[in-house]
């Protein structure tokens, strides 16, 4: 009896290194059993001195958190997607059209566009994040209110287009028109900011793998954006977690929409050229 | 025993002297990262300083990094664990590391705790809003509570 005890302390100690909580896990992430979406693959070349992998965010949760994602009709996200699927078919604003009656079906329309954003707008002479161009659409398109940028319905609007690019590598253009803004972005990530002077860099890039109190540091890839968070059960979006990360190193944080957000969410996007898009995924 | 008298006696001399003067942020010397003289001039409560290690809301320490004898849920490890760290490094060395570990680590992820400019753009605490005035993240007290406490995790 204690003989077993004492070889099963041995076999649970020795186990420790194969497995340690520093890693990754190895669960691949299948939708509905049936669409593979890639989590972990080789990293884009602009990141070649720094990283070899990259991993979307889903990789470090825990096993439910994980299980929530794996079926549409148990992703709470996908409420929210279908919430904004009604306010695709609404008509709204002077000229008295919904978005579907320019994109018709937003299945056809939308497919891929999650994965290319933030792009360059060549008429506007500016770069575009998703909820930037859905305003546009609103304001010019439309004659409608635009909606505010971290709103429910702006939420609900970048889930549902989020969706038809499930499964698509994430591709954002890094050079021509958008190259200052990638670079200002760049150098974002690399910033100490704070009393605590903390980069995303410092988590996301040199811990990553690393417990930092209960939480497990992921990469910090946005490739899962909108994300419904356990913690406050409903859908964020990209420029919020932003936010919440800069406040956390006791910084003075930005605003959601600034062009500093925007510069970061194009390069943050660019750390994930190569991930599917999984939006909106599941964290905690 | 004729030695912690002593000691006794001249921590108290320093109480008396310095109790209300803290040294201010700016003020603190440094001598390759360690700080000889104690900030507060009283000396540090290692169950004080145990707290402060332990509470998100002071140093947060065990946010990366662990100390077995706490027993804390789930502690970091974004830096080394701490079990014998009093044995590693003298006290003026470990005030010096917790008052600004840049010195010791260039470079490092550990933030510096008594210090109030340098900074890229503050905020006021964990609000998300602008700084107005910059108080060090610990007191002068704190810091010397929570060597106390280091100084007590010694190698068996
Ligand atoms: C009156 C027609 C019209 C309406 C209504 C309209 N759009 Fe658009 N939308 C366009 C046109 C034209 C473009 C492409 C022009 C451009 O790139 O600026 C576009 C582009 C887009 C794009 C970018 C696609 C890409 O490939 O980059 C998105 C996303 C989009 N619209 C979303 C919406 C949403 C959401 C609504 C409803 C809130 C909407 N649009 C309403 C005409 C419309
Ligand atoms: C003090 C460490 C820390 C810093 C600095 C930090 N973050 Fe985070 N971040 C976290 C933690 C903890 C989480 C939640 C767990 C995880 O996914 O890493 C998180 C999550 C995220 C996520 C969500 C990832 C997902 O899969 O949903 C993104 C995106 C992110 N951070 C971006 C950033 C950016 C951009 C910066 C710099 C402005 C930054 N973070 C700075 C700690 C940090
Ligand atoms: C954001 C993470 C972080 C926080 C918070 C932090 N540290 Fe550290 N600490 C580190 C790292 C990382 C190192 C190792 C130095 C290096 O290589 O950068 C370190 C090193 C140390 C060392 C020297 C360790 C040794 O074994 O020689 C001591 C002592 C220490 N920290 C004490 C503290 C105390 C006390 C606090 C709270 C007041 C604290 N740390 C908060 C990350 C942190």
């Amino acid at each position: 009896m204690k003989f077993k005890a004492m070889t099963a302390i041995a076999a649970l100690l020795l186990s420790v290194p194969a497995m340690s909580l520093a890693d990754p896990d190895e669960d691949q992430l299948v939708l509905n059993g049936e669409m593979e979406s890639v989590t972990e693959t080789a990293a884009p070349a602009h990141l070649s001195d720094v990283l070899d992998t990259i991993y979307s965010g889903w990789r470090f949760r825990e096993n439910e958190t994980q299980a929530l994602q794996m079926d549409d009709f148990d992703n709470p996200g996908m409420i929210f997607a279908d919430l904004g699927l009604d306010q695709w078919n609404a008509v709204e604003g002077e000229e008295g059209k919904s978005c579907a009656s320019c994109h018709d079906d937003v299945t056809e329309s939308m497919k891929g566009v999650r994965a290319v954003y933030p792009k360059w707008n060549e008429a506007a002479g500016e770069v575009r994040t998703l909820a930037m161009q859905i305003n546009d659409c609103r304001e010019t398109n439309m004659q409608a209110e635009p909606y505010k940028y971290n709103s429910t319905q702006m939420t609900n609007m970048e889930a549902l287009i989020s969706v038809q690019s499930r499964g698509m590598p994430v591709n954002v253009a890094i050079d021509g028109p958008v190259q200052a803004t990638w670079e200002a972005g760049k150098e974002m990530y690399y910033t100490r900011f704070g009393q605590l002077e903390l980069s995303c860099a410092n988590c996301h890039e040199d811990n990553y793998g690393n417990m930092i109190r209960a939480d497990h540091l992921s990469q910090g890839q946005i490739n899962g954006f909108p994300t419904y968070r356990l913690k406050n059960a409903k859908l964020n979006q990209t420029h919020d977690r932003f936010r919440g990360c800069i406040r956390d190193t006791r910084g003075h944080t930005f605003d959601v929409g600034s062009p500093e957000f925007v510069a970061l969410e194009l390069y943050v996007a660019s750390r994930g050229n190569g991930l599917s898009v999984e939006g909106p995924s599941v964290r905690n | 025993m004729k030695f912690s008298v002593l000691t006794l006696a001249a921590s108290l001399v320093a109480t008396g002297a310095f109790a209300a003067e803290p040294v201010a942020p700016a003020d603190v010397v440094y001598t390759d990262g360690a700080i000889e003289a104690s900030l507060s001039g009283t000396a540090g409560n290692p169950e004080e300083g145990a707290k402060v290690f332990g509470s998100r809301a002071m140093g947060n320490c065990v946010a990366c990094h662990e100390v077995t004898s706490l027993n804390s849920n789930f502690p970091g490890n974004v830096g080394p664990m701490l079990d014998g760290v009093g044995s590693r490094w003298n006290e003026a060395e470990l005030r010096g590391i917790v008052a600004n570990a840049k010195l010791m680590y260039e470079g490092t992820i550990m933030p510096a705790f008594y210090k109030v400019d340098g900074f890229t753009r503050p905020g006021n605490g964990y609000t998300g809003k602008a700084a107005e005035t910059l108080e060090p993240i610990l007191s002068a007290q704190q810091i010397e509570d929570v060597v106390a406490f280091l100084m007590t995790l010694k190698d068996e």
